[in-house]
């Protein structure tokens, strides 16, 4: 039996004709996924549009209580690890196995970085009581910093739906969180198939379909960072 | 070791190679072999049997709210437990039984084969989907065992927010099941543009899969909005963010929204899927071309996409803005639109057909006239002045029966009855389906005919007490319920003989020109596709033969004779 006939369409699936056929379908599914994904987090942004209209004033204090830094750093975290996704991707169509799986490790480790960052975030916030809806309790520097926050944004006391902005804060960026973690744990079951030499020039379509993902999970950060961070 | 056994060896062991005799059924054996399947007829099976089950859970829940609704005030239960019983009944029959009914069950065993697929695109997703089912239906359990749920199907905050977290797991469970949906839905729109055999072009796809196609797209666009929306609603009650809950600043009236805008297209995917089944019956019944088929087709994509827009009709007398009920008012009326366009072509395709009247035909039949009822009386709903008397009472309730009981579930039930042989293999006993079809058909209109009445007087819904001048009317209700069971029950034992000691049966017992009879399993090789599915005209004499195999040689041996 030569290893021709069989070796080179081992990755196709019993029930498709043909290597594009099957290609296809993948690209589809995945997108019409995607396509899902964005309706989820729709909801969040209309949520977040229907608050933002009701009480403009606890944005205003919300957004200018968020350290834009760690946002911008954050997005240009994300920003480079699609770029190292994008190079993956075209690594493992070209054949060179070693590229595809160090990209698959740079964009880990990026995203690595977004959580870290994100970890800090979060932990300020808790610390100073910044917390969703019936927890929201700040006191201390958390009190100041509203304070700091209210006179830059010309606002008069503490607005009491802050606790709205930081629930949906929390909800928006947790979500967001738990697709990187998710997309670092997929990533890393692409480095493992990698390495075990699954991909090739005729057959890359798995690292493919995780960088749509990926692409994905960026792009909605992109929409979350001004959103939160950036307008007042 | 021989010549022969040392070749048979060297064939790489196809898993999907099903040996001359065998079938979906017997080529394989032990429940291992089914759990780990990814063979779309078996997990189609897997799928029939646990929507039978979650029917049967559902329909004893109805059975037992009727019988309390006998009399006024306590005939068998506190209210406690009657708000717990309606709750399960609705949560069950939508979640669990009527959304995965027909697309994932038949749909999941026949969408390959109509379309000469060997499968559906992704395989092991869709075995995948049938796991998500049984761990969100596990999660819906633990919240009828271990809780006190009593909010309704709905979940409405901010009641929903109060009491115990039982709320909480039938939320996870909902949202578990939420996720089947749209893996399944996202399986069968790629199967449906990637796996179509040749000939098997758009304007030849059977209408079933047109209907299944439409119901997909509404699967994957609508239901992570459900998803979303309970997640907040877990987390709200959980952690208390302040979104929906007016004491922290939320808005109740956004839950409402954001579930409707789920649950309205989702009535579309209950409903869909019946219609599709009908246009496929009509058709093979009367042995004629569908009339209007891109018209038959067309509007089930209609519906689909109208079907996003017309949610904010169940929030009429919410506080939403007078101009958004007139917008969603107007829009709902276009909803008639595409469905009268299915009604009339339907009653063309009979009109000079050849019918014939077994069981599947009746149970479609059934679903026009109480279809038609269901839709006429949903304009009464979508109409402004109308509906603030009528909100919230049974006429809302017999309406939505009227289109899911007399829609779907007798649209499930002749896709049940005709595509029985082709999955069994087996025949059924015509006479004792007619009976249980007879009875079912009458005990339906019984139970929800005298709430349409009782909801125009003023009945509202989900009270577990009323009025002495409503018992006649209720205990009509109730007796028409108690045919309805007779019926069911009467239709299983006909199944369980069918299973038992059916006779064996052809390949096309119904005689139909549809591409899913003529082939035993799924195909030996590529099929290409000549002629439409309702093409009797072209169809050959083998295709439409209603007898066995053996029968056929028979048939053909004598007409060498002769």
């Amino acid at each position: 039996m030569s290893t021709e006939a069989h070796g080179d369409s081992h990755f196709l699936q019993h029930h498709y004709d043909t290597p594009a056929q099957q290609f296809n379908a993948a690209k589809l599914g995945m997108w019409l996924f995607l396509a899902q994904e964005l309706l989820f987090f729709g909801g969040l942004f209309v949520a977040y549009g229907v608050f933002r209209s009701w009480y403009p004033q606890a944005w205003v204090v919300g957004s200018h209580l968020l350290d834009y830094r760690m946002g911008a750093l954050n997005t240009a975290v994300l920003l480079l690890s699609s770029f190292t996704a994008v190079m993956a991707v075209r690594s493992a169509q070209t054949g060179n196995q070693k590229a595809t799986g160090n990209f698959l490790l740079a964009t880990i480790a990026l995203a690595g970085v977004f959580m870290v960052v994100k970890y800090f975030e979060y932990a300020h916030k808790f610390e100073v009581g910044f917390l969703p809806g019936s927890h929201f309790a700040p006191h201390g520097v958390g009190l100041a910093e509203i304070v700091e926050a209210a006179r830059e944004s010309g606002v008069n006391g503490v607005p009491y739906h802050l606790r709205t902005f930081f629930g949906l804060y929390f909800v928006m960026t947790g979500v967001h969180g738990l697709h990187v973690l998710i997309g670092m744990f997929v990533m890393g079951w692409m480095w493992n198939r990698n390495r075990k030499g699954e991909f090739s020039t005729r057959y890359s379509t798995p690292v493919e379909m995780t960088a749509l993902y990926w692409h994905l999970v960026d792009i909605i950060w992109i929409f979350l960072f001004p959103l939160l961070y950036l307008i007042d | 070791m021989t010549v022969e056994a040392e070749a048979e060896a060297a064939i790489p062991a196809d898993p999907h190679h099903i040996p001359e005799g065998a079938d979906y059924i017997t080529h394989e054996h032990g429940l291992k072999s089914w759990l780990t399947t990814v063979d779309h007829k078996r997990i189609g099976v897997m799928y029939l049997i646990s929507i039978l089950l979650a029917f049967f859970a559902g329909g004893v829940f109805a059975l037992i709210l009727r019988t309390e609704l006998l009399t006024p005030g306590k005939t068998i239960m506190e209210a406690d437990t009657y708000n717990e019983m309606f709750t399960l009944h609705g949560a069950i029959m939508v979640f669990l039984f009527i959304i995965p009914s027909i697309p994932a069950a038949l749909g999941n065993f026949f969408l390959p084969i109509m379309i000469g697929a060997k499968d559906v695109a992704f395989p092991k997703l869709n075995l995948a989907s049938l796991y998500i089912y049984w761990i969100g239906a596990i999660f819906t359990l633990i919240a009828i065992v271990a809780g006190h749920i009593d909010t309704g199907w709905t979940f409405y905050t901010p009641y929903s927010m109060r009491g115990d977290n039982s709320a909480v797991w039938m939320t996870i469970g909902v949202f578990i099941l939420g996720f089947s949906s749209i893996l399944t839905g996202l399986n069968f729109i790629a199967t449906v543009h990637k796996m179509r055999s040749p000939g098997m072009h758009w304007r030849r796809l059977p209408l079933f899969i047109w209907g299944i196609y439409a119901t997909a797209v509404i699967q994957v666009l609508a239901t992570p909005v459900l998803a979303i929306t309970l997640l907040l609603l877990a987390t709200e009650k959980i952690v208390g963010i302040g979104i929906f809950d007016p004491a922290l600043g939320g808005d109740p009236v956004l839950f409402q929204h954001f579930f409707w805008f789920y649950s309205h297209p989702a009535v579309y995917i209950m409903i869909l899927p019946g219609m599709a089944i009908v246009s496929e019956v009509i058709a093979c019944f009367s042995r004629r071309k569908v009339f209007g088929y891109m018209f038959i087709a067309m509007s089930s994509v209609a519906l689909a996409l109208l079907g996003f827009l017309v949610w904010g009709h169940h929030m009429f007398v919410s506080g939403q803005s007078e101009y958004a009920t007139m917008v969603f008012s107007a829009l709902t009326f276009l909803v008639a639109i595409p469905s009268g366009v299915k009604i009339f072509n339907w009653l063309a395709t009979l009109y000079q057909g050849s019918i014939s009247l077994e069981s599947p035909m009746l149970y479609s039949l059934a679903f026009i006239a109480l279809f038609t009822i269901g839709g006429l009386t949903g304009l009464f709903l979508g109409t402004l002045s109308t509906d603030i008397h009528l909100h919230d009472t049974y006429f809302v309730v017999a309406h939505f029966h009227y289109v899911m009981v007399g829609g779907t579930v007798f649209g499930f039930l002749s896709g049940l009855h005709y595509w029985w042989p082709k999955i069994t293999g087996r025949l059924y006993d015509e006479r004792w389906a007619r009976v249980a079809f007879v009875l079912v058909f009458i005990g339906f209109n019984v139970t929800f005919f005298s709430q349409f009445i009782l909801g125009s007087r003023g009945m509202p819904r989900r009270y577990y007490s009323y009025l002495d001048q409503f018992q006649p009317l209720h205990m009509t209700s109730s007796g028409g319920a108690y045919i309805i069971g007779v019926g069911f029950v009467v239709m299983a034992i006909m199944f369980a003989k069918s299973l038992k000691s059916g006779a064996k049966a052809g390949r096309n017992p119904w005689g139909s020109a549809g591409y899913e009879w003529p082939h035993p399993h799924n195909f030996a090789e590529q099929p290409v596709f000549t002629r439409g599915p309702y093409d009797y005209h072209l169809a050959t004499e083998r295709e439409l033969f209603t007898g066995t195999d053996e029968e056929w040689d028979a048939h053909m041996a004598k007409k060498g004779e002769a």
